[in-house]
């Protein structure tokens, strides 16, 4: 018997939507936390400075001019690649990448090549495992505007130098990557880390994070992959998570109709939310790479960088490992996001303060007010509750007034005469009151509607703020059963 | 070895010179000659050679990130050949020649 | 002493006579504006004057001799090269690309200069982006060799070389990439010198090829060529490349003459083809002179030299095509600015503002480097310059210093070269090892063929400046040839 060699067009399952697999690596730039730029003494534009107002003969690109590498951007860098367990080589460089644009004024950028700062790197991302090839340092080149409008072809374009030579730091994943959704945690995971560590801002909409996905499909248990588009104007992560699946569903639909995707760079328009092709040159450019003669090859002083991985903080991933030992998932998410909720967890946890108490106290009351106590504070009011010594009303009037006069909650409690009394015989009376002062809610609940409770209660707390709430809600229901 | 028209058109394009009339000839036979001198080289076993970039073994050095005075826009934009509004006025971004 | 006199003193005398307070600044000044008035007009040295600039630094140079103050070089009248940055002076590189072009900034050594009390005369001229051996490849026009008007100054320092030779500044700066200091100096009959790679800043310089280019100085006197070498020698923030060495070590007992020092005579550069016979004659007659000084010549080998041409033609096009990709008419200089894209605007100003031996050599880097090419030509040149530097590290293992003709012949007719691209880059091939391997280099004038100035060239190790110096001033007080002011007629 010979296999079938008909060929009729058939649709086989594995060719369905469904049976696709995505594979997505991430580029993404990252502008370092320095105050000026990364070869000359250029300070750092703000955002809308007047064009050409950040420029010097060096970052304009002048005859004559030669680049001094910023210490700054070289260790925001460095503390990157270490959070992201990258290894260090002894040997690096700078490389020139040469092409020509309006925005780039030497005609070169000054990039890294085939010796970057660092490589073979990872990071955890909701259970995967991303590799990171690498992180290097390059700078920015400057802003175009151009003139004209859609329906004629803009006649001119005006060149503001002001982002020229601001550092730039570029994160180059392995292709691990298998949806929208873990790309755009995989962004987001990344910001976390970079804020933590104090590399970089890393705000999307300030220019100071720029994501290029690079997708392509290929059939499930294919291990070959599938040719790649790679997006660009990216401003945020919303916007990388519809782009990627309106390129998946692109691929998918040229694949399934016979087609092919072709390799080239596309846009993402956010006003028409679909992607569109950015090829623009007529030939393929070739970089014509080569070793920066203008700055010595680097050798970073190794006791600088262990220097650096022993004052690294915790990384996000292992606080949150950490915290979950000791708290609801979701509880360790949330504090574990913020160094700074972190940090106080522990340190009023270390004065003996319950754990969960404390971690309710700081995702409920600190963190929407976002403002900190000190942990001494903090782990006094946590006993005063802990003890029955004050109510939650009274707690939170304490932390506030804390926080603002950085009084203790001892002293704050005994000028208020805050107390919380749990004696039966003391709330017994006001009870009854209750009761009947609020006859319907009373025949309410006797007849089964429990939720009528609430309104008893709250009469309850109006009445005697320094009441226990369970107590006087075991005295409501003794009374009315 | 001999670069033909061809290959002269395309660096000048990568190199964005443009050409006058018949200087790719021009250029094709000089820059052959040359290579021909050039091409020497190839006698030569470079296998174990590592290259040299810089000649000088000089340290590394890294610059204190302290942010210096800038230029005004007046004088970032002295020498511009076009200007607007404080921008280096271009021709419009059109790849095709 | 008559004010012409005052152009024929060295930068020594003129300090003595300044400090004594017999002239001053202004009078310095003075005769050196009288002598390019009479003779600039035919040896075209210079391509632009900076009167606001003399006039301002000769009256506080004087101001500062009167109060018995004042730097190494006070009051001493100076020439730049085109292709050093001073601030709102007009500097092109020889070129039109740049015509019109007020750098914002004044490069490094030069402010050195400034700072220790010389006084800028003007812009001299040079080959377009310092690339040539003649100086015909200005944008502007030729400079022509004071000794002999129809015959070029060599180059690419060519205008600054003619300068100090035909008393029209007492001292001047060059660059020199593969030789375009001291080839200058050899055929105008001065002295020139290369410093170390990375001995001064090249903050400031347009570049050429950033790995290989390198200020220095030229003069009347090896002593005075050490002085402005040392003022602008040392650290400087601005470039990573120079090196923090102390800029006073280049003088380290330099006057000690050459008793016992082995001087290494490289057969491939003594025997190097195309070397004139006159050229010949007068250094194995300086060599003569130094042995009855009390140096030994030692034979030692660069087996690699016959790869040194093939190797920087690679490497220094390389460089300069992407060092010049930043002339796109968009930020300064000329421009084709009302093209009607961006691309027409790149051809069309590129092809208008760069000549054609500048436009051969960013069309050969551009090749060298472009995708399939570059591990035969770029990769193989830069492993090629290992082998070349090893040559030299073994030479300087048995010779202190390596003496050779600077160039295999004296100075040539204008407009005999200019056809032939390949014979002129040969005029560089006993210079352009000293750049390739990052070498201190002088050129001292050693006598005259057919009465056209001939020059010995004194190679050093890395940082060996002092003793280079060291011979070529043992040289200069044995021969009693003394680099002289031209008659130009």
């Amino acid at each position: 018997m010979s296999p079938s060699t008909s060929g009729a067009p058939r649709h086989l399952p594995a060719e369905r939507e469904g049976a696709w697999e995505v594979v997505i690596g991430m580029e993404v730039h990252v502008q370092p936390k320095t105050r000026s730029k990364m070869f000359c003494g250029c300070a750092v534009a703000p955002l809308n400075a007047p064009p050409n107002t950040y420029t010097c003969e060096v970052c304009l690109g002048m005859p004559g001019v030669l680049p001094a590498i910023n210490i700054a951007a070289v260790e925001a860098c460095l503390k990157t690649a270490l959070a992201l367990s990258c290894e260090i080589p002894r040997h690096t460089k700078f490389d020139r990448k040469n092409y020509m644009y309006p925005d780039l004024p030497k005609g070169y950028q000054i990039s890294q090549y085939d010796l970057p700062m660092s490589v073979n790197g990872h990071i955890e991302v909701g259970g995967r495992t991303v590799r990171i090839r690498r992180v290097h340092l390059e700078e920015d080149t400057g802003k175009l505007v151009h003139a004209g409008d859609k329906l004629h072809r803009a006649w001119e374009s005006y060149v503001d130098l002001n982002r020229a030579g601001v550092p730039l730091m570029e994160i180059v994943s392995e292709p691990d990557l298998r949806s929208a959704d873990e790309a755009r945690d995989y962004a987001m995971e990344l910001r976390t880390v970079l804020r933590n560590i104090g590399a970089s801002e890393a705000d999307m909409e300030k220019g100071q994070m720029r994501v290029e996905p690079n997708i392509s499909v290929r059939k499930v248990g294919s291990s070959g992959l599938g040719v790649k588009t790679e997006l660009k104007n990216i401003n945020s992560f919303r916007a990388l998570h519809r782009a990627i699946s309106y390129e998946v569903a692109r691929h998918v639909e040229v694949l399934q109709s016979g087609g092919a995707v072709v390799q080239e760079t596309r846009g993402w328009s956010e006003d028409e939310q679909r992607t569109f092709s950015q090829r623009s040159k007529e030939f393929a450019e070739d970089y014509r790479y080569f070793p920066e003669p203008d700055l010595p090859p680097l050798e970073l002083d190794r006791a600088w960088i262990e220097e650096l991985r022993r004052n690294l903080p915790e990384l996000p991933a292992v606080t949150r490992a950490a915290l979950e030992k000791e708290l609801p998932a979701a509880v360790a998410a949330l504090i574990g996001e913020s160094r700074d909720l972190t940090e106080l967890y522990r340190q009023t946890i270390a004065r003996g303060a319950s754990s969960t108490a404390t971690a309710n106290w700081i995702v409920n009351e600190v963190a929407p007010s976002g403002k900190i106590p000190s942990p001494d504070n903090l782990a006094e009011l946590v006993r005063f509750l802990e003890d029955g010594a004050i109510t939650r009303d009274q707690g939170r009037e304490v932390l506030a007034e804390s926080v603002e006069t950085g009084r203790t909650p001892a002293e704050i409690v005994a000028e208020h005469g805050f107390r919380q009394t749990s004696d039966p015989s003391e709330l017994l009376v006001i009870a009854e009151a209750v009761i009947d002062a609020n006859p319907k809610a009373a025949s309410d609940y006797r007849a089964g509607k429990t939720q009528a409770i609430y309104v008893l209660v709250k009469d309850f707390r109006a009445r005697a703020p320094q009441a226990n709430p369970k107590v006087a809600n075991e005295l409501l229901t003794k009374l009315l059963s | 070895m001999p670069l033909s028209k061809d290959e002269v058109r395309h660096v000048a394009l990568l190199a964005r010179l443009g050409l006058e009339p018949g200087e790719e000839e021009l250029y094709a036979e000089q820059l052959s000659g040359i290579l021909g001198h050039i091409d020497r080289l190839q006698k030569l076993n470079t296998d174990d050679i590592a290259p040299t970039a810089q000649v000088v073994e000089v340290a590394s050095r890294l610059r204190d990130d302290e942010p210096r005075a800038s230029l005004s826009q007046a004088e970032a934009l002295a020498n511009a050949p076009a200007q607007h509004d404080g921008f280096f006025r271009v021709p419009s971004i059109q790849e095709e020649a | 002493m008559t004010s012409d006199d005052l152009t024929r003193i060295t930068v020594k005398e003129a300090l003595r006579l300044l400090r004594l307070g017999t002239i001053s600044s202004a009078d310095l000044v003075t005769a050196h504006v009288e002598r390019i008035e009479r003779l600039d007009s035919k040896v075209k040295a210079y391509l632009r004057f900076t009167p606001e600039l003399w006039e301002k630094q000769a009256a506080e140079a004087d101001r500062k001799l009167r109060a018995g103050a004042g730097g190494p070089l006070a009051g001493i009248p100076m020439a730049v090269k085109d292709v050093l940055c001073v601030q709102g002076v007009e500097t092109t590189a020889g070129s039109q690309i740049l015509k019109g072009y007020r750098p914002p900034y004044t490069a490094t050594a030069v402010q050195r200069l400034f700072e220790a009390g010389a006084v800028m005369i003007g812009v001299t001229n040079c080959d377009e982006f310092a690339m040539g051996s003649s100086t015909e490849n200005s944008s502007y026009f030729p400079t022509r060799n004071p000794w002999d008007l129809a015959r070029v100054p060599g180059g690419s320092s060519g205008g600054s070389a003619a300068a100090v030779a035909a008393g029209e500044a007492m001292i001047a700066l060059g660059t020199d990439t593969g030789g375009s200091i001291r080839q200058p100096a050899a055929l105008c009959g001065v002295v020139g010198m290369k410093p170390t790679y990375g001995r001064v800043s090249r903050y400031g310089l347009i570049a050429f090829a950033s790995s290989l280019d390198q200020i220095g100085p030229f003069a009347r006197s090896v002593d005075d060529a050490a002085v402005v070498l040392s003022v602008m020698s040392g650290l400087d923030a601005l470039d990573s490349t120079s090196a923090d060495r102390a800029p006073m070590e280049v003088l380290n007992s330099f006057d000690r003459g050459v008793k016992g020092m082995r001087l290494g005579l490289p057969r491939e550069y003594y025997e190097v083809e195309g070397v004139e016979p006159g050229v010949k004659a007068a250094i194995d007659a300086a060599l003569v002179v130094l042995q009855k000084e009390g140096a030994e010549i030692v034979d030692v080998s660069l087996p690699h030299s016959d790869y040194g041409l093939a190797a920087y033609y690679i490497i220094a096009p390389a460089e300069c095509s992407s060092n010049l990709a930043r002339f796109d008419g968009v930020k300064y200089g000329l421009s084709e600015v009302d093209a009607r894209n961006i691309t027409d605007l790149y051809m069309h100003t590129r092809r208008k503002g760069f000549g054609a031996e500048v436009r051969r050599r960013v069309m050969l880097g551009t090749y060298a480097l472009s995708s399939g090419y570059y591990d035969a030509y770029y990769l193989k040149a830069q492993k090629v310059r290992t082998l070349i530097k090893r040559d030299f590290d073994e030479a300087f293992q048995k010779c202190d210093a390596i003496v050779s003709a600077t160039s295999p012949t004296v100075a040539f007719p204008l407009g005999a070269k200019t056809q032939d691209p390949l014979a002129m880059y040969l005029n560089d091939v006993l210079t352009l090892g000293g750049n390739l391997a990052g070498l201190p280099g002088i050129s001292v004038p050693c006598g005259t063929s057919d009465g056209l100035p001939v020059g010995l060239q004194v190679l050093g190790p890395q940082w060996g400046e002092n003793v280079v110096l060291r011979v070529a001033r043992a040289y200069e007080e044995a021969s009693e040839i003394k680099p002289e002011v031209a008659d130009v007629a």
